[in-house]
């Protein structure tokens, strides 16, 4: 018989990716920041970055295993959470801060609300919130060969100067991984040439946070300032990897937008107008919660529905 | 006597307000910062609850079924207006602790739920013994949350260091959003303990058509109504 005579239900078209795939290459799209963080903050970087991907995946695998659940530690999501949340973790936390931060966000975050995809909040972001507002002073204190000193963002919110060529290479103090503009960027088009991410999201979310900047922020539309705003902090790993989390963020295409607005006007605000000098992790988090309610109204209509007349 | 008993086991187990009723829930996340301030707090609820159920029930007869939810509430912030000006004068600390919170016990659920729902329908002593057992339940459960955030959260109880001062308190957990960690958590292990003690619902007719006393919640009946 041939294939034409083959009676299926649909859906007739598949795609090969999968969980596993897809999570993979974001591991592979992280490791340029991983290696520049490792070689730019040292050994207890790595150790860092390790304890929390082993803790991430540790606690994946034992809750299943209490709670008589099918196992989900192979298709890498735990590793991804872990890798972000040790990228978010100061270079010379103590690395039990780790341990904390990843039972967290794999235990309270991910698990108990289901698992991966039912998650509402970022998991690597919603433990790095749970260690800024439980350990303020380990997680707000940047150490860069062996000297404790202001991240830049934290220079240019006090009106300093900053040398915003160190800030787009990386040489700067601040989380492991957050510093390289240039590391996030080979990742972020790494993963845009796979199609794993939506350029929506990541494009959008800077652009209004730029304009934010520039009409709000202190110094106008000066180009060395809207610059160092942009490669400072977290801003360049959390919109490329972070804020395009699937299942935190909209599927349709016009709340992508709407999301990205969103997240570049929370990072403005907390950035120009909150005491603190970074905003990046609450602004995802606050427009994570958001997601459901912008999906609800960007919801395409159903083909005949939805007419003038209704 | 053992209706008295049967009112006091319901307050502080079967129908705990916190824990299974989840009412009153403004006092407990918001006062639950240390395990002295829980324990105030549910006492100071407690004495209201206590006086409010008496006076209710005696004037059940009395009170006309159209203006009582007013009348119930007249009783309640008077009872509440003297426990806060005798804990102004004898426990000032406690009051400044609990602060806006103790004029706020007249709109707690509990004290109305229960003037509505079993003073204003029982006898005086019954509706006492339920006061009690209901502020018991009360008082038990804002400690517990009180204790937990109190140890994680800055590593003493009652006000005295038990953990070493190694131990680098979590500050989340005292405040706001470690009172819902630490209540979600607490409900959750309930929950567990009710099921795992309620009947094992298996698959198909396990119930014995005796829904009514099935814990499984997502059967919920359903079965019987197949079965016919």
């Amino acid at each position: 018989m041939s294939d034409m005579m083959n009676v299926s239900a649909n859906p007739h078209i598949r795609s090969k990716d999968s969980t596993t795939k897809i999570m993979l290459l974001v591991i592979i799209a992280l490791l340029p920041a991983t290696g520049f963080g490792i070689y730019n903050f040292g050994l207890n970087a790595a150790i860092l970055v390790c304890t929390s991907v082993a803790t991430c995946v540790l606690t994946e695998f034992l809750y299943e295993k209490l709670m008589k659940l099918p196992l989900t530690i192979g298709d890498l999501s735990a590793v991804v959470t872990g890798l972000l949340l040790g990228l978010n973790l100061p270079p010379a936390a103590p690395f039990w801060l780790a341990i904390i931060g990843g039972v967290f966000a794999i235990l309270v975050v991910k698990m108990l609300f289901g698992g991966i995809g039912q998650n509402f909040m970022n998991p690597a972001l919603g433990a790095r919130c749970f260690l800024v507002i439980s350990f303020t002073a380990r997680m707000t204190t940047f150490t860069y060969d062996g000297v404790t000193t202001a991240t830049p963002l934290a220079m240019l919110k006090a009106g300093e100067d900053v040398n915003t060529w160190n800030m787009v290479v990386g040489t700067i103090p601040g989380t492991i991984g957050e510093t390289s503009v240039i590391a996030i960027l080979a990742g972020a088009v790494f993963l845009i040439l796979f199609d794993v991410i939506d350029m929506r999201i990541p494009f959008t979310y800077l652009l209004t946070f730029v304009l934010f900047i520039g009409l709000f922020g202190p110094n106008g539309w000066d180009p060395w300032y809207l610059t160092a705003q942009l490669a400072g902090g977290g801003l360049m790993l959390g919109a490329f990897f972070m804020a395009t989390d699937y299942a935190t963020s909209p599927m349709t295409h016009l709340g992508k937008i709407i999301y990205g607005v969103i997240l570049g006007i929370l990072t403005g605000i907390f950035r120009v107008f909150s005491s603190s000098a970074e905003g990046v992790s609450y602004a995802i988090i606050i427009s994570n919660l958001l997601v459901p309610l912008i999906e609800r109204f960007t919801i395409p209509k159903c083909f005949g529905k939805g007419g003038e007349n209704r | 006597m053992s209706k008295i008993l049967e009112r006091l086991y319901n307050g502080i187990i079967k129908e705990n307000p916190t824990f299974v009723l989840i009412l009153g829930m403004c006092p407990t996340l918001a006062v639950t910062t240390s395990a002295i301030n829980g324990l105030g707090m549910g006492l100071t609820t407690m004495a209201v609850l206590v006086l409010s159920n008496m006076l209710i029930s005696m004037l059940r007869k009395i009170i006309p079924d159209g203006v009582r939810i007013p009348a119930f509430i007249v009783v309640i912030a008077s009872f509440v207006t003297v426990v806060e000006l005798l804990l102004e004068a004898y426990l000032p600390t406690l009051y400044d602790a609990l602060g806006l919170y103790i004029p706020l016990i007249v709109v707690n659920c509990i004290i109305l739920g229960r003037a509505e729902a079993y003073a204003s329908k029982n006898n005086v002593i019954l509706s006492i013994f339920d006061g009690f057992g209901m502020g018991f339940g009360f008082t038990f459960a804002l400690t517990l949350i009180g204790t937990i955030r109190e140890l994680i959260g800055s590593g003493s109880v009652f006000g005295f260091k038990v953990l070493p001062a190694a131990y680098e308190p979590v500050t989340i957990f005292i405040l706001a959003p470690g009172a819902f960690f630490v209540l979600a958590f607490l409900i959750a292990i309930m929950n567990k303990i009710n099921l795992v003690k309620g009947k094992p619902a298996g698959k198909g007719g396990n119930c014995d058509n005796l829904c009514k006393e099935c814990s499984n919640l997502t059967c919920s009946g359903r079965l019987i109504k197949e079965d016919k």
